[in-house]
């Protein structure tokens, strides 16, 4: 089951779960996704030990997408 | 002494008419790149010769306060022994305007108190944790801060900046420091560090871009600057550096 989460002020929200073979899980997850989006978040995907990728597109492959904010020098 | 707040994520106004017409001719980043690296379009992006750079003005910085000092005290006591307590002054400035460069750059993995509740907390944590393998999540928990090894050295990745440490043989190595946060206060901790370690994750040179390069000395000077608890993670970052240059060496 993929995930996708939002990493916000309750540590993390859960904003859909989805299987490849479930057309509507699927598309609410997608939904979910640009909404994100629209606020600002970005889409984040681990690819390996300590490499990730930003995505513009929900990955349906993707067994988690981690949305996460602008980060800015301090 | 604290880092500089840049408020560079923002469409508030802050940047001129022209930097604004400067920002919007500037096409957008490649997928790779880091968005972020948009706002801050005047900075050359981040690179092993850069942070050579920066390394070599900032030892030469240290130089110039530190030789006139010793040297005007000195002087004044080959001249004037009497004069010993101007002496003493002058050498007290000659040690201590480095150490304060070198707080400023211990400050940016300073903890902050957070206004998360704990239940937040546990659950940031445990992303965290799932992020990072055994041995950067055991580091986390005594530190509070997450090592990562990248392609210019190895981070150690705190809630509001991070340390770049970079080999050196005989124990020595230099670290850069750099203030990096998300800005959003209700944040809980662990969450502030995944942010900057996904980012990080996604372009190591669009982060230290982005980043504010707060100072950049010698270990031992960061070292003993930072908080106790904080200091295994530089002696494992440290060592972590050191592994590289031997193996890059040889």
């Amino acid at each position: 089951m993929a995930r996708l989460i939002r990493m916000d002020h309750t540590g993390h929200t859960e904003l859909a779960q989805w299987t490849a073979d479930d057309p509507a899980a699927v598309e609410a997850a997608v939904e979910a996704f640009r909404r994100e989006l629209d606020r600002g978040y970005f889409a984040m995907v681990s690819t390996g030990e300590g490499h990730a990728e930003q995505v513009h597109e929900l990955p349906v492959d993707a067994g988690l997408v981690i949305m996460r904010l602008p980060i800015s020098g301090g | 002494m604290s880092c500089r707040w840049t408020p560079v994520w923002s469409s508030c106004g802050c940047l001129s008419r022209v930097a604004e017409g400067a920002a919007a001719a500037t096409p957008p980043p490649p997928a790779h790149v880091l968005p972020e690296t948009a706002a801050v379009y005047w900075r050359p992006r981040m690179d092993v010769a850069r942070l050579r750079r920066a390394a070599a003005a900032w030892t030469a910085t240290t130089f110039a306060h530190v030789v006139p000092f010793v040297g005007v005290g000195l002087l004044l006591f080959a001249l004037e022994p009497l004069a010993f307590p101007v002496t003493i002054i002058a050498f007290a400035h000659a040690w201590l305007i480095p150490e304060l460069y070198a707080q400023r750059g211990a400050n940016v993995v300073r903890k902050r108190p957070t206004r998360a509740p704990q239940r937040a907390e546990a659950t940031a944590l445990g992303l965290l944790g799932d992020l990072v393998g055994h041995e950067a999540r055991d580091l986390y928990t005594r530190t509070g801060l997450v090592i990562e090894r990248g392609r210019l050295g190895v981070w150690l990745v705190g809630e509001t900046g991070a340390l770049l440490v970079r080999g050196g043989l005989g124990g020595g190595g230099r670290v850069h420091c750099f203030c990096v946060r998300v800005n959003q206060p209700d944040l809980p901790s662990a969450d502030r560090t995944s942010h900057l370690l996904l980012a990080l994750r996604a372009d190591e040179q669009g982060f230290a871009t982005v980043a504010n390069h707060s100072f950049s000395g010698a270990r031992w000077r960061v070292r003993r600057r930072l908080r106790r608890p904080m200091r295994p993670a530089l002696d494992a970052a440290g060592r972590a550096a050191r592994a590289r240059t031997v193996i890059s060496q040889s």
